[in-house]
């Protein structure tokens, strides 16, 4: 199911401005709240409130058996958060970087997303991996990478990537009632970006595709911060007189694929965007499966832009590697040259 | 060897001498208690774990040679060091298996025919703890399930459920791993973290020397049992081939595990007398004399010794004897008659949710062999 109208509901009068961050901590609040077997667990999440201020307040409110800080050891923070799971918990693990949660991959791949198969569902996962991701905020080498098609090629897990404030409150909430594991990437560039929270609206099926602007001639694709970039793209594009249609994926594993469909069916043109390299991605599995579902309908090939296949570059150059709008439209111009 | 001096401790703990004899003086002292408290029932019942675990073994292992299991990791010379420690655990008490501890599992209460199962490649697991002495599935990746182990440990102290003084009610968390597992970061890990919150728990470390072809000294330079000890963790060193040994000081330690004590190592100096699994041979890394010493401190021999001094006869034996090679036959039976899994299998229960590529899979195929009008 597909809400595309996000303007419903905001006439309950429960609306509030937020920036991204605090409309998450407003979720794992409320996730806190309605169920005492949920935990929050990593490194610096407690009086410190996590490196992002994610936490913030939090432990002081729930106590340090509620929220804690752990050692600082990411195979052991997900690996003992299995254990707890087992014991009837519900853990929610904070990894600092994106580029830091290849020590605990061995854990998330061989252990969470295998453990209710080995058991043959005798046993749930009900555990979340909240993963601050992506570029566009400066860094140093590994915080600013993009890792979601290592853990979308697992079976087992499950994927999602809020692009908005008001996403990011549900579908924290969401992925925390969750019976599976679920891998919760965060756009940390749009950590500080304000939108409306709608506190008195019911939350849209985690694993929901969205079309967040309709166009008529080129739909273009992407999750997280990525969507803004296209809103931006799509923007621009109308000022030249060219109607682009943008959808938010929300959800990377599984991936929701009857508004995608349905959009490529009407505008016969695709563009996949991400921040992610390209190679054997999440942006490449998209592009594969239209080319099967809707090839009678398509114009031109499905065309991706991503980044680079390289190393995530020095910091002074991640615009130039990172897609941005123009990199979109060049892609979108090469799509209707067909 | 070198490598036998290095790792084979003083300060070890062994409570039956290789002949048999029990030991009372020096560090054996402390532990007496425990061994004076069994009844003739319950060191005949260490006996017969052992007898049927090594005879089940070996059915496995003949299984696995007329290609009837994929695998067998055999147990032989271990048993002391397994039974001592699971029935030194208490019927609330949680177990975190390495893939080794059939003796454990058969303790706790899971009908070992579910480890044939997963060696057969009819299930890679498929209990539910719960429902089995709360022995948690095998695991092979080495010392992942420290963590998990650690993790539960903590869940347990979050619930209230250890420390209150009550030992019948309160719980502890035992996990079982190898030599080679000890360097593994997810041990050395789960050993930061147990210590960080005190969970009670033991790490129930078997050293029998051989990491599949690589020795001990490869893993470490000193003992193993010092090793937690950086950590925060007290470390103590048994005879593994003792079973008395392994469950008195296996029962002093968890009870102080869940009486507050927070986390303790414990290592079994054992020796692993057949290969690492039926994969492997031996003969190409180590000397037959080095296992012949061995065989002479067999734990089975040893305790039966033991058993004879107090009094058991021939017909004792016997019929233990006789009970092992009953469950041999009724496993053997049961292994060549299980069916092939349905199909279905490989897509159910990979999520605990409905998930849109699982059911669409499984109807392709069903589709799919379908199409050959039953012939599939």
């Amino acid at each position: 199911m597909t809400i595309t109208d996000t303007t419903a509901t905001t006439d309950i009068g429960t609306t509030t401005e937020l920036p991204l961050v605090k409309a998450l901590n407003a979720g794992l609040k409320k996730a806190l709240q309605d169920d005492p077997k949920v935990l929050l667990m990593g490194e610096d999440i407690g009086p410190l409130g996590g490196v992002f201020r994610v936490t913030e307040g939090l432990q002081a409110e729930f106590g340090t058996n509620r929220v804690f800080d752990t050692p600082l050891a990411e195979s052991g923070i997900v690996g003992t958060a299995v254990g707890l799971a087992m014991r009837g918990y519900r853990p929610v693990c904070e990894i600092q970087f994106d580029g830091f949660i290849f020590p605990a991959f061995d854990q998330i791949t061989t252990q969470l997303a295998k453990l209710t198969s080995r058991h043959e569902g005798l046993l749930s996962m009900p555990v979340v991996i909240r993963v601050p991701y992506g570029g566009h905020i400066g860094a140093v080498e590994h915080h600013q990478e993009s890792p979601e098609a290592y853990f979308a090629h697992t079976p087992g897990l499950r994927l999602v990537s809020p692009s908005t404030p008001n996403d990011a409150y549900w579908m924290i909430q969401e992925a925390i009632a969750s019976n599976d594991p679920v891998l919760f990437f965060e756009p940390k560039s749009r950590y500080w970006h304000k939108g409306p929270v709608d506190f008195g609206a019911s939350a849209v099926p985690l694993h929901s595709s969205r079309v967040v602007r309709t166009g008529t001639e080129v739909t273009v694709i992407g999750h997280g911060a990525m969507v803004n970039v296209l809103l931006q793209a799509a923007e621009l594009a109308e000022s030249e007189g060219t109607s682009i249609e943008v959808i938010d994926l929300r959800s990377l594993s599984p991936i929701d694929y009857a508004p995608i469909v349905a959009s490529a069916q009407k505008t016969g043109r695709v563009v996949v965007a991400s921040e992610a390299p390209g190679f054997a991605s999440i942006s490449s599995e998209i592009a594969a499966t239209i080319t099967e579902k809707a090839f009678y309908s398509l114009e031109a090939p499905v065309l991706r832009v991503t980044a680079f296949d390289t190393p995530f570059p020095p910091a002074k150059l991640e615009s130039t590697y990172l897609p941005d709008a123009d990199r979109v439209l060049e892609a979108v111009d090469r799509a209707l040259a067909y | 060897m070198a490598d036998e001096t290095l790792t084979n401790d003083a300060s070890m703990v062994q409570l039956l001498s290789p002949d048999g004899v029990l030991q009372t003086g020096g560090v054996a002292a402390e532990y007496l208690p425990y061994i004076e408290a069994l009844s003739d029932d319950d060191l005949g019942q260490f006996h017969r774990d052992m007898v049927v675990t090594r005879r089940f073994d070996l059915e496995a292992t003949n299984l696995q040679r007329q290609g009837q299991l994929a695998l067998w990791p055999p147990s032989h010379g271990q048993e002391a060091a397994q039974v001592g420690s699971a029935r030194a655990t208490r019927r609330q008490d949680h177990i975190f298996p390495s893939y080794r501890e059939h003796s454990v599992a058969m303790i706790r209460g899971l009908d070992v025919f579910e480890i044939v199962k997963i060696m057969r490649g009819t299930t890679n697991g498929g209990w539910n703890p719960a429902d089995h002495g709360n022995f948690h599935l095998y695991t092979l990746v080495l010392g992942s399930q420290a963590l998990h182990a650690t993790g539960y440990a903590m869940g347990v102290t979050l619930d209230g459920a250890t420390g209150t003084g009550d030992v019948d009610r309160d719980e502890a968390v035992i996990v079982y791993f190898g030599d080679g597992s000890t360097s593994q970061g997810d041990v050395s890990e789960a050993f930061v973290f147990a210590a960080s919150f005190q969970a009670p728990e033991v790490f129930f470390l078997q050293n029998n020397q051989w990491a599949i072809s690589v020795p001990v000294s490869v893993q470490s330079r000193i003992p193993l049992f010092q090793r937690s000890i950086g950590f925060g963790i007290p470390g103590i060193q048994i005879d593994g081939n003792d079973v008395l040994a392994s469950y008195a000081v296996t029962r002093k330690n968890l009870d102080d595990a869940r009486s507050g004590g927070g986390p303790r190592l414990i290592e079994a100096f054992t020796y692993r007398i057949g290969a690492h699994t039926t994969s492997d041979d031996p003969t190409k890394y180590r000397e037959s004399g080095v296992v012949a010493d061995w065989v002479l401190k067999d734990p089975i021999t040893r305790f039966e010794k033991f058993l004879r001094s107090r009094g058991a006869d021939d017909a004792f034996f016997a019929r233990i004897d006789t009970e092992a090679d009953d469950f041999a036959a009724d496993l053997r039976h049961r292994t060549v008659d299980l069916p092939i899994p349905d199909s279905d299998k490989i897509f159910d229960n990979v999520y605990s949710e409905p998930h849109p590529v699982m059911a669409e899979q499984k109807q392709w195929l069903a589709d799919y062999e379908a199409s050959f009008g039953g012939e599939a």
